[in-house]
């Protein structure tokens, strides 16, 4: 299919929920660990090479056309917060409706009978970029991408941070991202052979611990 | 016993060391050791127990891993039987003069009605070393687990090695935990940044499964803003840390142990 079909799903006006979430950041900004555009730089920084990579992983291995139940397990044992698994399937119930109301497709309809509460996001995300007709160098930089937009955005919010200063950033981390997105389809690749172990399952403790802090506040801005 | 790592590839190259242990019950309520094979610095001994189980310290017999060293400690723990193991100090990773990174691995194996308790001390991760380490564990469905992994980045005053970890554990095959912590010096980037340590030069994970929390988990808790008690998705509980010190890493697990239900 089109290389513009990465654009319509990478947009952060696909309607698939992202921007309710912040990855992170609102708990890390009520820490005091992000405070400016700085802090924000490595907290994404942090979380690409670790969630990011992650999600990546999963998403390529999805557009590969690896189980979908099996990398959705693969993708609970990485997930130790329950916080970030509920979030993670919300999100993924929230795109599965998206994506196949816009790329119709038997394994996305598949994939709904399986999970009826939702399955992992970046599952969904592999399986629909297969549908769009991508591959999984597309899937893994929507992850990669999703990882570190998320926070910023949301931290312009939190933070009443210019806008320019997170989308430098965001920029700045490109190279970064890209690596990562090598690292991940190589690992998803080599999934494929030898077994889900191959996927990365980079952790951020302060992330995970962060999403059950942010948890159990009565009033937040943001759903993670 | 202990040979260089590539025997033949001259001086310089790394200590190749497997030490095994053997829980088997006897038979009546106890736990003998059929096979308590320490290797090199990898060494083994039995010590006094306080219930019914068996108990081992792995006594560091030289210092930790060097650069190009590979060490392995497997453990197995039979039906029924039950096993404590501990260590008499904390490892430390120093630099090596071989080239390349050490590695550590931890092969563990529970049966049915079996138990395991691994706390080993603090591992160290001295500047300049260059580890990776990994435990994977495989318990069946009724087997029983406490774990601890505690981490201390650089001595007093010193910046860390590189360290990279990775638990893996399997519960009647199935992943219940898959996690890796990379930091030090050629880390990816932002390890010591907001999502990842900030700053902080301990942490650590204890992590237990019992047959009960499949239906009975957990409830999600913290202790603090440094440490988080969770159900994982599979019979077991976990404890996250991240602390500015050994000491009070070890306080903060402590403690998220005795808050879990008792059996």
């Amino acid at each position: 299919m089109s290389r513009a079909a990465l654009l319509v799903l990478a947009d952060g006006r696909f309607p698939a929920g992202g921007h309710a979430h912040s990855g992170g950041a609102e708990a890390a900004v009520r820490a005091g660990r992000i405070s400016g555009a700085a802090s924000l730089e490595d907290f994404c920084r942090g979380r690409l090479h670790t969630a990011g990579l992650v999600a990546a992983g999963l998403s390529a291995a999805a557009a590969l056309g690896i189980d979908p139940v099996a990398l959705d397990r693969a993708a609970d044992a990485r997930t130790p917060s329950p916080a970030l698994r509920v979030a993670a399937r919300k999100l993924g119930r929230q795109l599965l409706r998206a994506a196949r109301a816009t790329w119709p497709s038997a394994e996305l309809d598949a994939l709904g009978r399986e999970f009826p509460k939702g399955a992992h996001q970046p599952v969904v995300l592999g399986l629909a970029a297969r549908a769009a007709g991508l591959g999984p160098v597309d899937a893994a930089y929507c992850a990669a991408y999703e990882s570190v937009s998320g926070p910023a955005s949301a931290t312009v919010r939190l933070l009443s941070l210019d806008p320019f200063d997170a989308t430098g950033a965001l920029a700045r981390l490109a190279p970064e991202a890209d690596r990562v997105v090598d690292r991940a389809v190589e690992a998803a690749r080599r999934a494929a052979d030898e077994g889900l172990d191959a996927l990365p399952a980079g952790s951020a403790p302060l992330l995970e611990i962060g999403a059950e802090v942010h948890a159990a506040w009565p009033v937040r801005l943001f759903a993670s | 016993m202990s040979v260089p790592a590539g025997a033949g590839a001259g001086a310089g190259a790394g200590v190749r060391s497997v030490a095994r242990i053997v829980a088997r019950a006897d038979g009546r309520g106890g736990t003998s050791l059929p096979v308590l094979e320490s290797d090199g610095p990898l060494a083994l001994r039995r010590t006094r127990s306080a219930g019914t189980g068996a108990r081992v310290m792995l006594v560091g017999a030289m210092s930790g891993p060097l650069g190009g060293d590979h060490f392995t400690v497997e453990g197995r723990v039979e039906e029924e039987a039950r096993l404590s193991v501990g260590s008499a100090a904390a490892t430390i990773a120093l630099p090596g003069q071989a080239k390349g990174e050490a590695r550590y691995d931890v092969r563990l194996d529970v049966a049915d009605g079996g138990e395991l308790h691994w706390l080993p001390e603090q591992l160290i991760s001295a500047q300049g070393s260059d580890l990776r380490v990994s435990t994977r564990v495989e318990l069946a469905t009724t087997a029983r687990l406490v774990l601890r992994e505690e981490q201390v980045l650089g001595r007093v005053g010193e910046e860390p090695g590189r360290l990279t970890s990775r638990l893996t554990v399997r519960v009647a095959g199935q992943a219940v935990l898959d996690q890796e912590l990379a930091c030090g010096p050629g880390a990816p980037g932002g390890w010591d940044g907001p999502a990842v340590l900030a700053g902080h030069r301990a942490v650590g994970q204890l992590l237990v499964v019992r047959p009960e929390f499949a239906a009975t988990p957990v409830a999600a808790g913290l202790l603090g803003e440094g440490a988080s008690v969770v159900p994982l998705a599979g019979p077991a509980a976990l404890v996250t840390a991240v602390a500015p010190d050994a000491l009070r890493l070890r306080r903060l697990l402590d403690e998220a142990l005795a808050s879990l239900p008792r059996t």
